[in-house]
C-alpha cells in the first residue's frame, strides 16, 4: 500500500530552486534512508510533504490528495521528528509523550485509556519509562533523542519522517534506533529518516534515496545505490564498500582529488 | 493521579484567594464601612450613601481589577507558550503603548473632555489599530518573530508619539493629566467602564482560552507542533487579537499596568508542572490576585495621596524581572 506518493515536487526558497521535481514512492513495511550531501534538498522534501513549504507538483498521503486534507488529518497520517529537539518548558516525560496523541484527540476531549496505553508502549519501546516524571529539559542529549522519539512514535501514524534522528547518539543508541524503525516497518509501518551516517543507513534501511542538487540520483536497495562511483560523484568521497556479519559496510575513507 | 489533584488544588486556592482579595477590595476604602454593613449595602436598593458608595464606586473598581489582573495573566501567559520565551509579556505587541497613545491624544485634543467614554474609546482604537498594524506586517505565514518586532516598531513609534503629545502640550495641567493617566490606575471608574471594556475583555478571554492545547504542542517547536495538526496562523490569529481585545480593553480604561502580565505566569508555572495549557486559568486566577491585592495596598500605603496602580506593579514588578534574568544567566552558564 502507498503512505506517500510525490510526484514531480518543485520547491523554490528565497528564488533559488531547491527542488527540481522529484518523484517517489513510499510503501507500507520499507525503512527508507534518505541520504544526500548538505544542501541537496532533504530536510526540503521532509518538510514540503508535510505542508511547511509552499510547493509545485503533487503529493498524496495514504492516496489521498494533501493539499485537500487538513493539518489534523495529516497528522493522523503522518508523524514528524524535527531535527530541532528544543523544549521550550520543563514538562515532563509523560506529558510530552502524551502529546503524540493530539491529533487523536476530540476538540476539548482528554486523554483516555486507550491513549495513556499507547503513550506508555512508546515509552518502553524507547526505554524512557524509567524516568517518566522527571522533567524533560533535565535530561541528557541522548536521553532527550528518545523521548521525542517516543513522542512520535505515540501519535501512532501510518508514517514516520524523522530528520536526522541518529545525530548525536552513542552507537549503541543508534543502532537501538535503527532497530526500532526496522520493527516498526516489518510491522507494517513505513518510515523515512534522513541520514547522513551513510555507513547506519546502508546496514539498516531497507531502501535508500540518494538526493543530489533537488533531484534523485538513486533510489533502491542500499548494496545498488552507494557504489563507490556514485559516491565519488555526489559526495566527492572514496570510500571502501564491503561486506561483514551479513550486511553491508561502508566506511568513506578520503576526499576523492579534484 | 497526584499530578491532576495537585494541579486541581492550585486552582482552588487560587480561587478561594481571589474571591478573598475581592472581598477585601470591596471593604477597603476612605471611607470607613464595616464588613457586614459594607456587604448589606451591596445588595441594598436603599441609595443611602454607603449603598451609593458600594454599587458605584467600589463595585466597579473590584471588578475592573479582577478582570484586568485576568486578563494581563491570561495573555501573558498565552504569549510566552506561543512565542516560547519566558520574557514575553502583553506589552510586547504594541498594543499597552498604542492604547495609551490613543488615550493621550484624546487628552490632548479635548476629546476625553466631550463625554465620559471619549478617552477609553480612543484607548480602544489606538490598540485596534496597533494590532492591525501589526498582523499587516506579520502576513499570515510571518510567525513570531515577525510579530514580535512590529510590535516593538509599533510600541516605540506610539511612545514617540506620546512624547511628542506631551511635548507640545498646550498647559501644564493637559500634561499633568496625561502622565498620571499614563500611570495606570483604578481609581473613580464606574460601572460604565465595566460595561465598556468588559465584553472586549471576555471575547478576549476566549480567543486566548481556546489556545491551551496548541500551546503545549509549541512546547515542542513550530514544526513539531504543525505536524500534530496545529494549524499556526489560526494560533497566530488568536494570539495576537485575543491579546488585543483583552488588553486594549484593560489599558483603555485603567492605563497601562505593567509587569503582572510577565510576572504572573513565572510564579506559577513551577505549580503546574509548566504545562502551557495548565498555566492558562492558573494565571488568569494569579493575575486577578495580584492585581487586586495591589489595588488594595494603594489604597492601604497612602489613602489621602493616592499611589498609582501602574507605579506599585512596576516597583514590584522591575525588581522581580531583574532576578529572572539573573536566574536565567544563571542557567545558560
Amino acid at each position: 500500500m502507498s503512505l506517500l506518493s510525490v510526484n514531480d515536487l518543485k520547491v523554490s526558497l528565497g528564488g533559488k530552486p531547491v527542488l527540481k521535481g522529484l518523484s517517489l514512492d513510499i510503501s507500507a513495511g520499507e525503512f527508507v534512508g534518505l541520504i544526500g550531501p548538505n544542501g541537496a534538498g532533504k530536510s526540503t522534501l521532509l518538510r514540503s510533504v508535510l505542508g511547511f513549504v509552499a510547493h509545485q507538483g503533487g503529493v498524496s498521503i495514504g492516496g489521498r490528495d494533501a493539499s485537500a486534507m487538513m493539518a489534523r488529518e495529516r497528522a493522523q497520517q503522518i508523524a514528524y521528528l524535527p531535527q530541532e529537539r528544543d523544549i521550550a518548558w520543563p514538562v515532563s516525560v509523560e506529558m510530552l509523550v502524551m502529546l503524540g496523541r493530539f491529533p487523536h484527540l476530540g476538540a476539548f476531549a482528554a486523554p483516555g485509556e486507550a491513549d495513556r496505553a499507547i503513550a506508555d508502549a512508546a515509552m518502553r519501546r524507547m526505554e524512557v519509562d524509567g524516568f517518566r516524571d522527571r522533567p524533560a529539559t533535565a535530561l541528557s542529549g541522548g536521553e532527550r533523542a528518545r523521548v521525542l522519539i517516543a513522542r512520535a512514535l505515540a501519535q501512532d501514524a501510518p508514517l514516520l519522517l524523522a530528520d536526522e534522528p541518529a545525530a548525536g547518539l552513542d552507537p549503541s543508541h543508534q543502532i537501538t534506533l535503527m532497530r526500532t524503525f526496522a520493527a516498526l516497518a516489518a510491522e507494517g509501518h513505513g518510515v523515512v529518516a534522513s541520514m547522513h551516517d551513510l555507513g547506519i543507513a546502508a546496514r539498516w534501511c531497507s531502501r535508500l534515496i540518494l538526493l543530489d542538487q533537488g533531484i534523485v540520483v538513486a533510489d533502491g536497495a542500499p548494496r545498488a545505490v552507494l557504489t563507490p562511483e556514485r559516491l565519488r560523484a555526489v559526495y566527492r568521497i572514496e570510500a571502501f564498500v564491503g561486506e561483514a556479519g551479513g550486511g553491508p559496510v561502508l566506511l568513506p575513507l578520503d576526499i576523492t582529488a579534484s | 493521579m497526584s499530578d491532576v489533584a495537585r494541579y486541581r488544588l492550585v486552582l482552588a486556592l487560587l480561587s478561594a484567594l481571589t474571591l478573598m482579595l475581592f472581598a477585601a477590595s470591596l471593604t477597603v476604602g476612605p471611607a470607613a464601612i464595616a464588613f457586614g454593613a459594607s456587604v448589606k449595602a451591596l445588595f441594598s436598593s436603599s441609595g443611602s450613601a454607603i449603598a451609593l458608595i458600594m454599587q458605584e464606586i467600589r463595585l466597579p473598581r473590584a471588578i475592573l481589577g479582577l478582570m484586568i489582573g485576568a486578563t494581563l495573566g491570561l495573555s501573558g501567559a498565552v504569549l510566552q507558550g506561543w512565542l516560547r520565551n519566558p520574557l514575553a509579556e502583553p506589552a510586547l505587541l504594541g498594543v499597552s503603548a498604542s492604547a495609551s497613545l490613543g488615550a493621550v491624544l484624546a487628552i490632548y485634543t479635548g476629546f476625553s473632555a466631550l463625554f465620559p467614554l471619549g478617552l477609553p474609546l480612543a484607548a480602544l482604537a489606538g490598540a485596534v489599530a496597533a494590532v492591525l498594524v501589526v498582523q499587516a506586517m506579520a502576513g499570515l505565514r510571518g510567525g513570531a518573530l515577525t510579530v514580535i518586532l512590529a510590535g516593538i516598531a509599533i510600541s516605540s513609534l506610539a511612545s514617540a508619539m506620546t512624547a511628542l503629545a506631551l511635548n507640545l502640550s498646550p498647559n501644564p495641567f493637559a500634561a499633568l493629566e496625561i502622565m498620571f493617566w499614563m500611570l495606570g490606575s483604578l481609581t473613580d471608574r464606574s460601572m460604565t467602564h465595566v460595561w465598556l471594556a468588559g465584553p472586549f475583555m471576555l471575547v478576549g478571554w476566549a480567543m486566548l482560552a481556546s489556545l491551551g492545547r496548541a500551546l503545549d504542542a509549541l512546547t515542542l517547536g513550530s514544526d513539531a507542533a504543525a505536524s500534530m495538526g496545529v494549524d499556526m496562523r489560526r494560533v497566530q490569529f488568536l494570539a495576537v487579537f485575543g491579546t488585543a481585545a483583552s488588553v486594549g480593553a484593560a489599558t483603555a480604561v485603567a492605563g497601562v499596568i505593567g509587569f503582572v502580565g510577565l510576572v504572573v505566569p513565572h510564579m506559577l508555572r513551577p505549580l503546574v508542572g509548566s504545562r502551557p495549557s495548565r498555566l492558562l486559568p492558573a494565571s488568569a486566577l494569579g493575575g486577578a490576585c495580584v492585581l487586586l491585592a495591589a489595588d488594595t495596598l494603594v489604597r492601604v500605603i497612602a489613602p489621602e495621596r493616592e499611589l498609582k496602580l501602574g507605579v506599585l506593579t512596576a516597583i514590584v514588578g522591575a525588581p522581580f524581572f531583574l532576578w529572572l534574568v539573573y536566574k536565567t544567566r544563571r542557567q545558560m552558564l
